[in-house]
């Protein structure tokens, strides 16, 4: 599905992204773990189109080159990014935003605009999938939503959107238990055998809900270590250092 | 595919072109160019004038020989040459239109293409609609039905001939020909506009509706709007405004004024998208508007609009609150780009007790374009426990915009509370990312975006119009992001 090669990106010269390769397949679930401003969120982005980066390498999606997509191009192709950071957008209705982000989505695979009827119909039954207040899907995109609601909001949102590809970037964190809980059921109704999920994230928690078919670690730009759902297990327990020693001294 | 940047994007909006500006080929009568007494004798006769009205246009053109062109607005613009305009240009024929087939079909063509399909807006939506072109008034709808109801509502030439007592009474009491340089000249020489008298304890059960068009080169479209609210009455009132591309900058100094008596309600709504010159600055409309209203007790004036047109625009619907317990609103959303110039804001005097006030203006800047909100907040001695609440916000799309505010408040009785609120802020990358993330382009990201900003304003336009006004704030939004 994903195929990340030889991919770096720089920000005014400074690398931040080094090389780094991906495969992931359809059906997976991968889990990208690492320090503090280790690029994870940068990796993200970039997929997703953020054209504040110089980018170099490789990245498609089953089989089509997407660096030369627009962002809206790629979320069409069905790149989906959950937010570390979601957006405000004053006055501008939950409803309304995803009314429009559905129709364009359509519009450029060809399909006419969503009648008002089936997307009422869709909106509620995702606002149950997540356990979402009927109250926020009417207010503004974000705004003066709390930090775990806001979180909440991003798997709605990726439950109307149905992509094919979702990144989700420390959904987990600002999240109550019940809640992680509840997101994390979320995410895993709507895992299918076409479509494919990362999630980063600091804790090993999620990963109890949202079981990994790989995990790695992404230290200074690279992924410097990759296993399964047991690595997550030994990073909570042993930090990164035993794999950054290393690494420091090749 | 190639990536479709933000300065693609600025290029495709630049180069969009004004939806409205074609010309009509209509065979038109024009007096002569130049301004002088006799224009005025010219004007007054062709429209069969009473005396007292020549004479107070004469007084008005007098007085304004004497004034001077305002210069404190914070707008630059070419002097406007006062004897290079055609002050009187009529659609011919002008004879008086009973049904739609009488109309000319170059003009129903106009009206398809300005989207006002008569017939239609008659079946589909309860709107009335009165369309005035460059001088003269050449349609009015649903005219019948109101008359049932006792409401006047149709040219102000009409109402001359027709309600001389009701003109007389009101006309000029609200904003006097010793005004402003504008308003002056707009008493000289108006030609038409619209009238209404809602009587007393009515509620109008539409919306009134004027479309103004600026069709003839080098004509100056100087409208007159008087809108009379009796006791307990209600109105809601809505002017539309458009012109074609023209090279040569023209004027159009109206005035409106709104008489809302004891308990009585008036809602007038702008959506004001006159030609705002090209991506040079070159041609556009100077927009140089008096509108002013009077609430008397327990009255209430709402003034709404969406600016999105003019090369210059200098505008501020005021209230006087007289009456006690009376209440002004201002709603506006001035989008300005490219070269546009906007000085616009509201005045509110509060002379009553208990009277209350609030205004709320949002600015857009785009381009190289200035915006300006200029408002004054007068509590009088009198006044005691009035209020105010004012929010002035702007929004920034790229760096070579201005916005300014202006608020100037005088109080002078200690009970009085006023609020003041601003806040200027930018359209974010990180917001225009957030929508491309999720499908949606850059140039919906920004209507999306800006929409949501005017969506507090946008919501006090009567529906059937608040559609439209959206698409107007998205085609007039040229110039960069970020
Ligand atoms: N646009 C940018 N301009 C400058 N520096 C940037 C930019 N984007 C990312 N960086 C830098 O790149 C590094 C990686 O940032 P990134 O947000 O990808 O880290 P992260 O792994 O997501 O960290 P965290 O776990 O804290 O979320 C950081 O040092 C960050 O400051
Ligand atoms: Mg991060």
């Amino acid at each position: 599905m994903l195929s990340i090669k030889n991919l770096s990106a720089s920000v005014d010269g400074t690398e931040i992204l080094k090389g780094l390769n991906l495969e992931v397949n359809a059906g997976e679930v991968h889990a990208i773990m690492g320090p503090n401003g280790s690029g994870k969120s940068t990796l993200a982005s970039v997929v997703a189109g953020k054209d504040d980066y110089e980018v170099l390498g490789e990245i498609t999606l089953n089989g089509k080159d997407i660096l030369e997509l627009a962002p809206e191009e790629r979320a069409a192709e069905g790149v989906f990014l959950a937010f570390q950071y979601p957006v405000e957008i004053p006055g501008v209705s939950n409803v309304n935003f995803l009314k429009t982000a559905v129709n364009d989505i359509r519009a450029y695979k060809g399909l006419p605009p969503m009648v008002a009827k089936d997307f009422l119909k869709m909106l509620k039954e995702k606002q149950a999938l997540v356990e979402l207040d009927k109250k926020l899907s009417s207010r503004s995109v974000n705004e003066g939503f709390s930090g775990g609601e806001k979180k909440r909001n991003e798997i709605f949102q990726m439950a109307m959107l149905n992509p094919k590809l979702a990144i989700l970037d420390e959904t987990d964190s600002g999240l109550d238990i019940d809640a992680l809980r509840i997101v994390a059921n979320g995410v895993n109704k709507l895992k299918s055998l076409d479509n494919a999920t990362i999630v980063i994230t600091h804790y090993q928690r999620l990963l109890d809900y949202i079981i990994p078919d790989f995990v790695h670690v992404l230290y200074d730009g690279k992924i410097i270590k990759s296993g399964t759902k047991e690595l997550a297990l030994e990073l909570e327990e042993k930090g990164y250092d035993w794999l950054i020693k290393p690494e420091m001294a090749q | 595919m190639g990536k479709y940047t933000e300065e693609q994007l600025e290029k495709e909006l630049e180069t969009q072109e004004y939806k409205y500006g074609f010309v009509t080929d209509i065979e038109t009568e024009k007096a002569p160019i130049g301004l002088s007494e006799d224009i005025i004798r010219l004007i007054s006769s062709k429209k069969n004038e009473p005396n007292w009205l020549l004479e107070y246009r004469l007084k008005a053109y007098n007085a304004w020989l004497t004034m001077k062109e305002p210069e404190w607005a914070h707008v630059n613009y070419p002097k406007v040459n006062f004897q290079d305009i055609y002050y009187y240009a009529a659609p011919k024929p002008k004879k008086q239109l009973s049904s739609l087939d009488e109309v000319d079909s170059e003009l129903l063509e106009m009206y398809d293409k300005l989207g006002i399909s008569i017939d239609e807006q008659k079946k589909l939506s309860n709107v009335a609609v009165d369309i005035v072109m460059d001088s003269v008034s050449v349609k009015t709808t649903f005219q019948d039905t109101l008359a049932k109801l006792g409401i006047i509502f149709g040219s102000f030439s009409d109402a001359v001939q027709n309600h001389p007592e009701l003109v007389k009474k009101y006309m000029g009491t609200i904003v006097p020909y010793t005004d402003n340089y504008y308003a002056a000249l707009n008493a000289a020489v108006f030609t038409d506009g619209s009238f209404c008298y809602i009587p007393k304890g009515v509620k109008c059960p539409m919306e009134l509706s004027t479309y103004f068009r600026i069709n003839e080169a080098q004509t100056g479209q100087f409208e007159r709007t008087l809108v009379v609210a009796d006791q307990g009455s209600y109105v809601s009132y809505l002017e539309g405004c458009t012109a074609p591309m023209r090279d040569e900058n023209q004027l159009h100094a109206a005035v409106v004024e709104l008489i809302a008596l004891d308990d009585a309600e008036i809602k007038y709504s702008t959506v004001q998208n006159w030609y705002p010159g090209d991506k040079e600055g070159k041609g556009g409309i100077y927009n140089f508007v008096t509108k002013r209203g009077l609430c008397e007790k327990n009255a209430k004036i709402s003034w709404t609009q969406v600016e999105t047109g003019s090369a210059v625009t200098w505008k501020y619907p005021s209230c006087i609150l007289k009456g006690d317990n009376s209440v002004g609103e201002f709603y506006s959303v001035a989008v300005t780009n490219n070269f546009q110039q906007a000085d616009t804001g509201t005045k509110m005097l509060h002379l009553g007790k208990n009277t209350k006030s609030t205004i709320i203006s949002k600015g857009v800047s785009a381009g190289g374009s200035q915006n300006s909100y200029r408002g004054l907040v007068k509590i009088n001695k009198n006044a005691t426990n009035a209020r105010n609440f004012s929010q002035c916000d702007s929004l920034l799309m790229g760096n070579k915009c201005g916005a300014h505010t202006f608020p100037y408040i005088e109080v002078d009785n200690k009970s009085a509370k006023v609020e003041h609120e601003a806040t200027t802020s930018k359209i974010g990358e990180d917001q225009i990312f957030y929508c491309n993330q999720r499908g949606i382009d850059t140039e919906s990201a920004i209507k999306l975006i800006v929409n949501g900003y005017a969506k507090d304003v946008l919501n006090k336009l009567p529906m059937e119009f608040a559609v439209e006004a959206q698409k107007l704030l998205a085609i007039s939004l040229e110039g960069s992001v970020g």
